[in-house]
């Protein structure tokens, strides 16, 4: 057992550090980066290619790298670090998550290797208006020709994304997987309250192709790929963290009010140490659930997605809103970072469930089983 | 004890329910009904809409529009306004500046001001917070030199809502810079449109603009715009800050807003424990804090502030912010997505952006720790 990084993942994080953390240390370029369409710097996504890092989670034969989860978890943690905006957990994580469980192989290196080299943003177009999170598609639907009909909405950018995999209902029923390339679609991109970009795509008999067998029902394979990309959301959301609560601690060493510094006050460090509590326990088991997708059980990885969502969304609500609070009225302002950081936390809370639909899932299998082995993370089979 | 309104205040409660949703103007209600944005011109309206009814400013002396009401039938009043989806009176214009002229201005400043004021023919902004003077108020710096009849004003205001639609500011200035803090403050009327006046907004992190900084080089105000005597403005700033106070804890808007979640996630409720118990728990703390504020002001006394006032910012802060938090959890997905659609969708897009801007309203108004402070120190003698 062992909840250090090795050297090479060391190397990893100072790599990514290096080129994503030096962007946005400025803040003022960070915002800039995405107030302008497409919300992100396409050079340095070209970059974050060069580097390996979007090929990371797909194998060498697909174009990709070949790494495990541990090192996903290392890029999304210092992406959340400074809340880079490129389109990583979307396009790399979850729709490339998607072409690489469910694509054939010929799909597979096409697009993996084209999203590998950064030449192409992919987007999993899923939730629609009036439904809850799942990994079923409800009111659009394939017909016999896999011609797509519906309405998507809250599509991670889905108006920039050059591949769209699109989930539908078969026409026997069950949830399968198609794309769309071309700029397919009727697309129509706004702004996440935190900043990001999304888009609402309607389609009407749209063209599509099957990805991986036609008609073939992959509703378990979307709640694998999304229980994955829930915890390294979860990196992501830690990463986010860990900076508020430096932020909080640098400026309650150095905001005056009443002539002294507010670490004087000790209400104030006890809520900080608090924070610190949040975020330590979220480690763990961010750690520990990235660590259950490497031992590869869906069932355990399901299992461990929703408890660290649970933690997360908690810790995050906690974490950002007493960053909020104890920086005061300046946290409000979009021109400093930590209300941003907060936003974005919320953000990722609502993309693919909070901590009550987390606590509904826990609940529903509560007399299954009598104690939690966090150390039993084998596949059981 | 005896908890029936008497058949005279239940007739009030009629009269100002009829009023507020006949009188006031049917879209402005719908607007804070569906918690979209208000214009300039709606908040006026509104406004001028109750002041036309004697219900603008009913807690003024009453030679200035005040009603002489007891705190009872000002709260009645204060809540069947919240319930009716009317914008409560501009708080600056209404519980903030007009009192403090009623109570220490001279009858010039009253003739003047107070009718102008009660009908939103000026807007008025509040230009005390500066950029290290926070909760730490009384370390403002922003100075006022006399030069012959006028006031010289020099310095910087920030977090100033709403300045963009300003008329008037009232503000803190230091008029003796040898003094202990607190002694050397004065309170200045000043016209915004006044030369060497600058507002510049601030992006929130909701990407709305409602607060400014405000900016003054060699403005001048005449010295008749002074409120009270020089260096005595701690006074009328604590005086306002008591009713500022009493003011934020917006009982009857949150629990409408509670009310309206139970209505457009009817569906998503039913069959939901979890969210049914969040519900239950905040109606019960909602209703807590409705009874604490009848108690509070079935006591008050002469106008004072109860002591107890700071537990209505406090935890009518709380609940305003924990109910917004209920509404995007209600959403859930709902929030990431256009809002096109249906009243429902828009209505979740909203919410994000107004749970993070809710984030404000505790640490305006004398911040929640503040309060704590205000209730350990002063109330509990720690
Ligand atoms: C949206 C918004 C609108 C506003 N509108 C106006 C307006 O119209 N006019 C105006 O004049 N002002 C306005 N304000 C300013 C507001 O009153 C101040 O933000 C507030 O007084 C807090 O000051 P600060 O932001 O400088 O925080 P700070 O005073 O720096 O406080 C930072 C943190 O430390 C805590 N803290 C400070 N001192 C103590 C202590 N002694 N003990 C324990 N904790 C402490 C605070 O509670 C807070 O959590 C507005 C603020 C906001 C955010």
């Amino acid at each position: 057992m062992d909840f250090s990084y090795d050297d090479e993942q060391n190397a990893l994080r100072d790599a990514v550090k290096g080129l994503v953390g030096k962007q946005y240390a400025d803040w003022e370029k960070r915002r800039q980066t995405a107030a302008e369409d497409p919300g992100f710097d396409e050079k340095l996504w070209t970059q974050m290619a060069e580097m390996g890092l979007l090929g990371l989670p797909f194998s060498e034969d697909d174009g990709g790298v070949g790494a495990g989860p541990v090192e996903i978890g290392i890029v999304c943690r210092e992406l959340g670090r400074v809340l880079a905006p490129e389109p990583y957990l979307g396009s790399v994580v979850y729709a490339g998550g998607l072409v690489a469980a469910v694509g054939t192989p010929e799909q597979r290196q096409e697009i993996l290797g084209a999203l590998s080299g950064g030449e192409s943003v992919l987007a999993f177009a899923h939730d629609e208006p009036g439904h809850r999170w799942g990994p079923e598609a409800h009111d659009v639907t394939a017909d016999g020709e896999g011609r797509l009909t519906g309405v998507k909405d809250g599509v991670l950018h889905g108006a920039r994304a050059d591949v769209l995999v699109v989930s539908a209902v078969l026409p026997d029923g069950g949830t399968g997987l198609f794309l769309v390339t071309d700029g397919g679609g009727e697309r129509t991109g706004y702004s996440t309250p935190d900043g990001g970009r999304a888009a609402r795509i309607t389609f009407d008999s749209t063209p599509a192709t099957p990805l991986g067998a036609a008609a073939a029902d992959v509703t378990s394979s979307i709640a694998t790929v999304q229980d994955i990309t829930r915890i390294m959301a979860a990196n992501q959301a830690l990463g986010a963290m860990q900076t508020q609560l430096k932020a909080t601690v640098d400026y309650l060493k150095s905001r005056k009010q009443f002539g002294v510094t507010l670490n004087t006050f000790q209400a104030l460090n006890f809520r900080a140490a608090d924070m610190y509590t949040s975020q330590e326990l979220t480690h763990s088991l961010v750690d520990w659930a990235t660590m259950v997708v490497a031992a590869g059980d869906p069932t355990k990885v399901a299992d461990a997605a929703a408890r660290v969502g649970l933690q997360v969304s908690r810790a995050g609500r906690h974490v950002g809103q007493e960053a909020i609070q104890l920086h005061g009225g300046i946290a409000m302002t979009a021109e400093y970072n930590v209300g941003t950081f907060t936003a974005h936390l919320t953000a990722l809370d609502h993309l693919l469930g909070d901590a009550g639909h987390h606590l509904r899932t826990l609940d529903a299998q509560l007399t299954s089983y009598d104690a939690i082995d966090p150390l039993d993370v084998a596949a059981t089979a | 004890m005896q908890l029936a309104l008497s058949e005279e205040d239940q007739q009030f409660r009629e009269e100002m329910r009829s009023y507020f949703t006949t009188k006031v103007s049917e879209e402005i209600r719908t607007t804070v009904a569906e918690g979209r944005e208000l214009t300039r011109e709606q908040i006026v309206q509104s406004m001028q809409e109750l002041n036309a009814g004697g219900l603008a400013v009913p807690h003024w002396p009453e030679e200035w529009g005040g009603r002489g009401w007891s705190e009872l039938k000002r709260h009645i009043w204060h809540e069947e306004m919240q319930a009716a989806c009317v914008p409560v009176p501009l708080a600056f214009n209404a519980s903030m500046i007009g009192p403090v002229i009623a109570q220490f201005g001279t009858d010039e400043q009253k003739q003047e001001f107070l009718p102008k004021t009660a009908n939103l023919d000026i807007w008025w902004s509040q230009g005390f917070s500066e950029p290290d003077a926070g909760s730490d108020l009384a370390s403002l710096r922003t100075t006022a030199v006399l030069d012959g009849d006028d006031w010289v004003v020099n310095g910087q205001k920030t977090w100033t809502t709403l300045g963009q639609y300003g008329d008037w500011i009232f503000t803190l200035v230091r008029t003796d810079p040898e003094v202990k803090k607190q002694a050397g403050i004065s309170m200045l009327l000043i016209d915004m449109k006044s030369e060497g006046l600058e507002v510049r907004p601030i992006e929130l992190i909701d990407g709305g603009h409602e607060v400014n900084e405000v900016w003054f080089t060699d403005v001048r105000v005449p010295a008749k715009n002074m409120v009270g005597e020089v260096n005595s403005g701690w006074t009328q700033a604590k005086f306002l800050l008591g009713n500022e106070r009493v003011g934020v804890a917006p009982v009857g808007a949150t629990k409408r807003v509670l009310a309206r979640a139970k209505e457009v996630a009817a569906a998503t409720i039913a069959e939901d424990p979890l969210f049914r118990a969040r519900i239950v728990e905040l109606e019960n703390e909602l209703l807590a804090l409705e009874l604490t504020a009848l108690r509070v002001a079935a006591h008050s006394a002469g106008g004072e502030p109860h002591p107890a006032s700071s537990v209505l910012k406090l935890k009518g802060t709380e609940l305003q912010q924990a109910v917004s938090e209920l509404v995007v959890d209600l959403g859930g997905p709902a929030t990431l997505a256009s809002g096109e659609g249906d009243a429902t969708l828009a209505w979740y897009r909203r919410s994000t952006p107004t749970y993070l801007n809710l984030r404000k309203a505790s640490i305006y108004g004398g911040s929640n720790e503040i309060q704590r402070q205000i209730i350990s120190r002063g109330i509990l003698g720690l």
